[in-house]
């Protein structure tokens, strides 16, 4: 397997070999992803897989236990502290739940990134920060503290948080769960416009299959710590694994099962 | 025999079980510590972020100081002048009043006081931090929480311990001036003449800004490292926060039993 890391190839991440597990429960078992650069990339798989978890270990926030990330180059669980910071500037990442500064307003929690990573005159802060409110139609809440949004909301904060340093790269975590079909709409232009205008790459971890396929360059499907399916949303759609099928259908039965490991049902029941 | 044996030996491994899981939270508690040393020098050019604790963690403990000094230092007068009277030396009153608050109960209770309500919402402010991922969303936004927001809290609560120390003896010391001089007739001279005469500012005082310092810095951990390793739930946070404040508490008792031992015993 040729693993392509050069600053200049066509993929910004790629995942190799990647095996993690927490405690006994195998969460990726040699798993391969690439994700190009200034395209849209979805992942889904069900529940309880490991989305986050792969979010986590290509942030550098997880140590993998086996197999490699790089990003633009770089291993990011071989960087020193200091580089993967610096490496960290330019990746930007909304939270499943938007993890906002509680003690911070809408406002400052957009402008902290800036705040603490460049030296621009207040002036130019306000500007920056009303700006990518407004893109996320939130403009007015400036002035709300955390607690006082709705979950939708603290996560279309999040978002304008993500981009305030223009990233090279986003990673969503869930942006459209909790969105109504307006802002849904809306967010899912966003997400594609940033990627197509600012050339990001995007990353986008989801359940909601129709939106992510809308908009998506490139799927994987991940389920029991393996890729099941990967490719276009053309070639996805016309595929036929059963995999595939199940949950681009969303059918309750099938290989992907919606229940986490259990004991036999009957069995657990009558309590031996 | 064999269920005795089996007994003792499962008694046995749960002794050796939870001493291991105490050495590792030790051990995790010291980590902590020093990571928290090394994100001390990035704190000068940002002395904003130690003012603000500042306000959270002393301004706001100051209400509570005040009023617990004042009620402490009347008892102080009117114990202290029931024990002296007898021996016909009250007016040595100031003196009692001074060197106990200033060497002993300023610091201890002070501390104590400290672990409660500056402590307490220290370890859960971090430990709900922890819950809703602001950690993790702050390091993947390149920051650093140990040096934004655990070390600026460190240095305001070893900052703040002392001062508060001193505002309850200077309390307390005035409480005792009203029983004792206001309401039951000890000399006014006597009581502060007295007073600093005895109390040496090396020996006596020194001794209780070191001690609260040493308070301050061990509360201040113990209450920073419960939230930061909380388990992150509201059960966990709520656990840890009660968790900080009896260990701080206790540690506090002890260091005090410590230090005055050693102190005493060079004098
Ligand atoms: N801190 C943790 N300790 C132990 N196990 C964990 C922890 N966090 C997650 N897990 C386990 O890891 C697995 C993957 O979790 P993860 O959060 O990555 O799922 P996900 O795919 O993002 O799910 P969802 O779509 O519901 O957000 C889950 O089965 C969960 O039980
Ligand atoms: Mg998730």
């Amino acid at each position: 397997m040729s693993v392509t890391t050069d600053e200049n190839s066509a993929s910004l991440i790629s995942v190799r070999q990647l095996s993690f597990r927490r405690g006994d429960k195998v969460i990726f078992d040699n798993v391969d992803m690439d994700f190009q650069r200034g395209k849209i990339t979805v992942i889904l798989g069900p529940s309880g897989t490991g989305k986050t978890t792969l979010l986590k270990l290509i942030g550098a926030q997880l140590d993998p236990d086996q197999g490699t990330i790089h990003v633009d180059g770089q291993d990011v669980h071989k960087l020193p502290q200091s580089e993967l910071y610096e490496l960290r500037k330019r990746m930007g990442m909304l939270f499943q739940t938007g993890a906002l500064l509680t003690d911070l307003t809408v406002f400052e929690n957009v402008a902290y990134p800036l705040r603490e990573h460049t030296k621009l005159p207040e002036r130019m802060i306000r500007y920056l920060v009303l700006m990518k409110l407004q893109a996320v139609g939130l403009r007015g809440a400036a002035g709300l503290m955390p607690s006082e949004l709705s979950g939708g909301m603290a996560r279309r904060v999040a978002l304008a948080r993500a981009i305030a340093l223009d990233p090279m790269m986003i990673m969503y975590d869930e942006p459209f769960s909790g969105q109504d079909p307006l802002s849904m709409g809306v967010l899912v232009k966003l997400i594609k416009d940033l990627n197509d205008t600012l050339g990001l790459t995007s990353l986008i971890v989801t359940h909601d299959v129709r939106e992510a396929s809308s908009i998506a360059d490139y799927l994987y499907l991940i389920a029991d710590g393996q890729v099941i399916d990967q490719g276009t949303p053309e070639n996805l759609a016309k595929s036929d694994t059963r995999w595939t099928r199940q949950f681009l259908d969303g059918l309750p039965d099938g290989p992907v099962s919606f229940h986490y490991p259990a004991p036999d049902y009957m069995q657990d029941l009558i309590g031996q | 025999m064999t269920s005795v044996l089996r007994v003792i030996a499962d008694l046995m491994s749960n002794v050796g079980q939870s001493g291991l899981h105490f050495f590792a939270r030790v051990g995790r508690s010291i980590q902590f510590l020093l990571t928290l040393f090394r994100a001390l020098p990035s704190l000068l050019p940002r002395p904003d972020l130690i003012i603000k604790q500042l306000y959270s963690v002393g301004v706001m403990t100051i209400v509570i100081v005040l009023v617990s000094g004042a009620f402490v230092g009347l008892v102080l007068g009117l114990q202290g002048y029931n024990v002296l009277v007898r021996f016909n030396s009250e007016s040595s009153l100031g003196t009692m009043v001074g060197l106990s608050l200033i060497r002993e109960l300023g610091p201890v209770i002070t501390a104590l006081l400290f672990a409660g309500r500056a402590g307490s919402s220290l370890t859960a402010e971090l430990g709900l931090m922890k819950a809703t991922e602001q950690f993790s969303s702050m390091e993947m936004m390149a920051v650093d929480p140990f040096k934004r927001v655990i070390a600026p809290r460190f240095i305001a609560g070893i900052i703040s311990m002392p001062l508060l120390a001193a505002i309850f003896s200077a309390v307390g010391i005035l409480g005792g001036y009203f029983v004792g001089v206001g309401l039951l007739g000890v000399d006014a001279g006597a009581f502060w003449s007295q007073m600093q005469n005895s109390v040496d500012f090396y020996e006596d005082f020194m001794n209780g800004v070191w001690k609260s310092i040493a308070f301050g810095f061990t509360s201040t951990w113990i209450a920073l490292y419960q939230g930061y390793d909380a388990v992150p739930t509201a059960e966990g946070v709520s656990r840890a926060t009660t968790q900080g404040v009896v260990n701080a508490s206790l540690v506090v008792l002890a260091l005090n039993f410590i230090i005055t031992a050693l102190t005493l015993e060079t004098n």
